[in-house]
């Protein structure tokens, strides 16, 4: 079976291929079938992969396939080979999986698009490029999935880049991702110069002969890859914004997979991180739970539907990172994937009801839309309970882990995450009682209710037009509710993967035992106390969606006291980087590109001046005149002779 | 009078020769005058090389005499060809008029 993995990437490779040869031909709606089958089919060859990973030992569930060696080079050289272990297969069934979900539902979304195929075209590399980043062998080929996924993002991002916004929001969204592809590269230059591979075998079993410094130095630079990729502090900045591109791209890369790559990578390289300094792991938790407090708290008042499932991903990825930084890495996997389903579907859910409202996004002129959109609704509102923490959806349990590994570590850091969680519950509420409870706001006069937007009249931040009067939201076709009910299905049941009651339902945590190299943090507390912590957890969780209901449901209270302008404003983070870099910033490249000018090029440039001036005096001697080069030469061959003679006669 | 011809006869006519020559390239403008000028230097060097071979009994010097000669009939063949086609392009041209790769 193990012949076959190359295949696994290879087909959404041949489907991206095939709609660049003939996409315009195939036209809508064959060449996103096209896509979805190639995706499908990478789905159905993971399941088959997968049956046979469970039929092997425990200890043999590491299969590996080497095609060809990619870059010989002297001493360096890179297999392109592939390494499907528990922990990889975890990823591809859940990239194919969800990925197949959003190529069907992008049927219906990108419906009329005028570039129907180019959009699959790019989802397609997409899927193939994340499937090389889970399934390479060696840092290397992930990072050829790290830059192809990233390009993807790019492309997708400023999908509609006929708008100035969504163009810029690409650009963002790829320079930010720059500097922590930096991070990855210098790691990876300190691996091969330590270990002399690339290979993950190699360097993942000789990690406990790894000097601490060595250790740290990679492991932080690693870090520093990762918190470009998966928008932690503080280079989250980019991913509110990447929510430019259509939504299925949202939820796909920016929620669901490639946004995870950085925790994958954490946990794929987790026996180096265990061989650094104490204080890696806790810098990793600190930002983790930093990244998950502060993203929280501007999603509280974010009125884009978007934007609030934006920042609630990065806050959501910042809970993966306490976990990896507290050890925990089956906890990080677990909310990992199912993040995947409940932010996929919540986003899916979000790209329904802006379809359904006509390209509408703020939550100001949307309410009542159950009544309207029933399996939209619905599916969105077991998503909600499922972030929000309700058991027994997934989110429930997964968060819980973290909660408790949290707990085991510092009781600070579970008190962030025990705030966050009560944030998350009560930004979700707010979303969904503003969208889907209340009554229509879309063909209001002003803001309909004073009470909704406390903060109107901010720069940037205007009302939107009213719709006409005969305005109604239509709910949106199959091919796009089906996926929202596959979805909401799996954030129901995804809790099972990993149930804490006892050791053999433990499913997820003895599944990727392999991959872990038994680095794996296992919980000490009592039974007891992991009730507690979880009736706490719950409660924080009941308290922020009653504190929602009372704001947005029964209207009492202002919400312009949690609303607050600087959380509206991201705590002016955006800004000041664009004051920093307008700034100061601008001074100091100003200053480098003087140098870079006067210095650097003047050296260049004067070394080509002197030549020409050399040049000038002598050129007189090239006459053109025969006669002349005749007589040089005749005196020239005197002069030698009399030379010759002189030295010869003294 | 003893008109016994020497050695140094030769080597003198030798040096007229091969200044003579020498002085053609430089004053005469005609293309054909000058190139039969280098062609008198040639020869002047060829009479020296033969002399000096009998001089000191080594036939060394007679044998770099072929090999000039052989070159010069190269150089003639090359010469005369651009001085041809040099004269069929602007009658009546000296090498000055062709100063074209003047720096």
């Amino acid at each position: 079976m193990e012949e076959l993995i190359w295949l696994i990437p290879a087909l959404p490779l041949a489907g991206a291929l095939l709609l660049v040869v003939a996409g315009r031909r195939l036209g809508e709606p064959v060449a996103g079938l096209v896509a979805t089958g190639a995706t499908l089919g990478s789905f159905a060859l993971a399941l088959g992969m997968f049956a046979n990973l469970v039929s092997l030992d425990e200890h043999e569930r590491i299969l590996t396939q080497r095609l060809f060696t990619w870059v010989p080079a002297g001493s360096f050289s890179v297999d392109m080979g592939f390494l499907l272990d528990p922990l990889a297969m975890t990823m591809v069934l859940f990239v194919t999986g969800v990925g197949a979900l959003i190529h069907i539902y992008s049927i219906g979304y990108m419906h009329g698009d005028p570039r129907f195929h180019q959009f699959f075209l790019y989802l397609n590399l997409f899927v193939a490029s994340m499937l090389l980043l889970v399934l390479g062998d060696n840092m290397l080929l992930t990072f050829l999935g790290w830059e192809g996924v990233g390009a993807c993002s790019y492309l997708l991002i400023s999908f509609w880049f006929e708008e100035e916004a969504n163009a810029s929001a690409g650009k963002k969204a790829f320079v930010t991702n720059r500097i922590g592809d930096w991070g990855f590269m210098v790691a990876m230059f300190f691996t091969f110069t330590t270990f002399g591979t690339l290979q993950y075998a190699e360097v993942l079993t000789g990690a406990s002969s790894l000097a601490e410094t060595t250790a740290t130095a990679i492991a932080l630079l690693l870090f520093v890859g990762a918190v470009g990729k998966s928008a932690q502090i503080p280079l989250f900045i980019w991913l509110p914004d990447a929510m430019a591109g259509p939504t299925p791209v949202s939820a796909l890369i920016h929620a669901a997979t490639m946004v995870t790559a950085g925790v994958f990578l954490m946990v794929r390289t987790s026996p180096i991180l265990v061989e650094a300094a104490d204080w890696v792991p806790t810098t990793i938790a600190t930002v983790g739970a930093l990244t998950a407090l502060v993203a929280a708290t501007i999603a509280v008042a974010q009125n884009d539907i978007k934007k609030v499932l934006a920042y609630s991903t990065v806050s959501q990825l910042g809970y993966m990172f306490l976990a990896v930084g507290t050890g925990a890495y089956v906890a990080a996997i677990f909310h990992m994937v199912t993040h995947a389903f409940f932010k996929a579907l919540l986003f899916l859910g979000s790209g329904s009801v802006i379809h359904g409202m006509g390209d509408e996004q703020d939550m100001r002129r949307m309410g009542g839309l159950r009544r309207f959109m029933p399996v939209t609704a619905v599916t969105f509102i077991i998503g909600w309970l499922a972030i929000a923490g309700v058991p027994p959806l997934a989110g429930f349990w997964s968060k819980d882990e973290i909660l408790l590994g949290a707990w085991e570590e510092s009781p600070v850091l579970w008190a962030m995450g025990l705030l966050t969680a009560l944030l998350t519950a009560f930004y979700m509420s707010r979303q969904v009682f503003l969208t889907f409870f209340g009554e229509p706001r879309w063909s209001l006069e002003g803001d309909g209710d004073a009470a909704v937007d406390p903060a109107a009249g901010m720069p940037g931040d205007e009302l939107p037009e009213p719709k006409p009067a005969g305005f109604h939201p239509h709910e949106s076709p199959w091919s796009m509710t089906m996926p929202l009910v596959v979805l909401a299905f799996l954030a129901v049941v995804a809790g099972g993967l990993n149930l804490p009651f006892s050791k053999d339902l433990h499913f997820l945590e003895s599944w990727l035992e392999p991959s872990l190299f038994g680095n794996g943090h296992h919980s000490t507390a009592e039974g007891s106390e992991k009730v507690a912590l979880a009736v706490v957890a719950i409660a924080a969780g009941l308290a922020g969606i009653a504190g929602a209901a009372v704001l947005y449901l029964k209207r009492r209270g202002r919400p312009a006291t949690v609303e607050a302008a600087v959380l509206r404003r991201g705590w002016y983070i955006d800004s000041s980087v664009t004051w920093f870099m307008g700034g100061p910033g601008r001074a100091a490249f100003d200053a480098v590109a003087w140098f870079d000018r006067t210095v650097i090029d003047g050296a260049v440039n004067g070394v080509g001046a002197a030549v020409r001036l050399v040049g000038t005096g002598v050129r007189p001697m090239q006459s053109g005149y025969v006669r002349t080069y005749a007589l040089t030469l005749g005196l020239g061959a005197l002069a030698v002779l009399v030379l010759v003679l002189s030295r010869v006669a003294i | 009078m003893d008109l016994h011809v020497t050695h140094a006869w030769y080597l003198v006519l030798g040096a007229l020769l091969f200044t003579l020559g020498a002085v053609g390239v430089v004053v005469r403008r005609n293309p054909l005058v000058m190139l039969m000028c280098v062609e008198l230097m040639l020869n002047a060097v060829n009479l020296t090389f033969v002399t000096f071979s009998r001089m000191l009994g080594d036939v060394g010097g007679q044998t770099i005499v072929f090999f000039v000669l052989v070159v010069a009939a190269a150089e003639v063949v090359v010469g005369l060809g651009i001085t041809v086609a040099l004269l069929r392009r602007l009658p009546g041209a000296t090498a000055d008029d062709v100063s074209y790769l003047r720096g």
